[in-house]
């Protein structure tokens, strides 16, 4: 077999100094679920290893716009925003047609999950999900409702900045990444563990700017966030499998 | 331009469910992948994978996100549309703990054959979860690919008292074939988790 480090598909190694560590005792979850041993390195490539196999049917037209995708007797409460950008690998190239999933509280801080026993109000016109995928140039765009903060146990008035989850394969398996987008000038950014575990002058890769740009007049606020992925460290030549 | 730096990981929560696996979860929302991997004609040995995933209090954990990419039984990864829709076999699966008696996580699936490159028939997994601020990756071989294990350099590459982390364990049984693998996050017996 070929070694992963001849593998003319090898990924650039996941980048161990922008990732938060397993173990971080402020976040209580950590603790009894973070592995204490070191990774193995895995003696095979798994750049050749694509993303799973979907159509581009796979998300419809309105896949992407949370304040369309679940009507059922009007129109979502909250602040309409513009959340865009673009997915690319770590060399700076596009990653096109991707699939980008998201999912977020509701304006109020509530998630449709059974299991969220937050005291705030469910919106029977947001379910708080949407996926896309990225055009050729690796943009997408989702429309949604700006979600709230909300409570968690962590610690005492623990609150959760206002974020939205993000999940992505890229190309490859090995470029999996699931993620979280915060909002700029959030003043919880700075007491969430969960944030703050990411190495400091790395962070603020979380947080989307605010875009003029994308903002649409008299509609709603535009966010930009990209994303970069584990990319493909060289290129396969041409005629092999 | 100058390329940015890697996306930070940040961990999937507990409320991953209805944007996920929604289907699985009875939300209304269609689901892109599930955790059935071959239809009944798709070629090879049908199978039940099936397992827990516990942490470092051995207790079984209820909202773990387990995905799965694997080759067909002639070691083959489909990869078109057109290809899934001919052989029934789609090579990916993705799936939650919370809907199932004791956190037990399952899919239905074909055993995967050798891979051209000659490593022994494997599962690569993919396991995210409130608490884990990073995805694991690991990795699920055969009890009955003895032969093939021995060959196989991943395994090689891996402490012999730490191999049994890896190993499915297969179980034969009038409705068929099961094969039984359990995570454990921490604690004795910690799975191998792969820095890939």
């Amino acid at each position: 077999m070929t070694s992963p480090e001849k593998s003319p598909f090898a990924l650039s190694p996941r980048d161990w100094q922008s990732q938060p560590p397993y173990l971080h005792p402020p976040y209580k979850s950590s603790v009894a679920r973070a592995p204490r041993h070191a990774l193995v390195p895995l003696k095979a490539s798994l750049g050749e290893l694509t993303q799973p196999v979907y159509g581009h049917d796979s998300a419809s037209d309105i896949d992407h716009d949370l304040t369309r995708n679940a009507l059922k007797n009007g129109e979502p409460i909250g602040e309409r925003i513009i959340v865009t950008g673009r997915v690319l690998d770590d060399a700076g190239r596009p990653v096109p047609d991707t699939l980008v999933e998201i999912w977020q509280a509701n304006a109020a801080g509530r998630y449709v999950h059974r299991t969220d026993q937050h005291d705030a109000p469910l919106d029977p016109n947001f379910l708080g999900a949407g996926r896309t995928l990225t055009d050729s140039q690796g943009r997408y765009r989702f429309v949604t409702i700006k979600p709230g903060a909300y409570p968690w146990g962590n610690h005492h008035n623990a609150w959760r900045p206002n974020h939205i989850h993000f999940s992505l394969f890229g190309l490859h398996f090995a470029s999996r990444l699931v993620t979280q987008m915060y909002f700029p000038g959030d003043p919880l950014l700075e007491l969430d563990p969960i944030y703050q575990c990411t190495p400091e002058g790395i962070r603020s890769r979380l947080v989307a700017g605010f875009s003029l740009d994308h903002t649409e007049p008299g509609r709603a606020l535009g966010y930009e966030f990209d994303i970069v992925l584990r990319g493909a460290r060289a290129t396969p030549m041409q005629g092999q499998p | 331009m100058t390329p940015a730096g890697q996306t930070p990981s940040q961990t999937v929560g507990p409320f991953f469910a209805y944007g996920l696996v929604p289907r699985q979860y009875g939300y209304e929302l269609s689901s892109l992948f599930g955790a059935v991997l071959a239809r009944p004609d798709t070629a090879g040995l049908a199978i039940r994978l099936t397992g827990q995933v516990f942490d470092g209090n051995n207790e079984t954990i209820g909202d773990a996100l387990i995905e799965i990419r694997q080759a067909d039984a002639q070691g083959r990864y489909p990869g078109s549309t057109d290809e899934i829709a001919a052989s029934g076999f789609s090579g990916f699966g993705r799936v939650g703990t919370g809907t199932l008696p004791g956190n037990a996580y399952e899919f239905r699936t074909v055993k995967p054959g050798v891979t051209p490159d000659g490593q022994a028939p494997h599962i690569d997994v993919i396991v995210s979860m409130r608490g884990l601020l990073s995805h694991v990756f690991t990795r699920i071989y055969f009890s009955d690919e003895e032969a093939a294990n021995a060959r196989d350099p991943v395994l090689d590459s891996v402490a012999p008292e730490r191999r049994p982390t890896l190993i499915a364990q297969r179980i034969d049984e009038a409705g068929g074939v099961t094969y039984r693998f359990d995570i454990r996050m921490h604690g004795d017996h910690e799975t191998v988790f792969f820095d890939v």
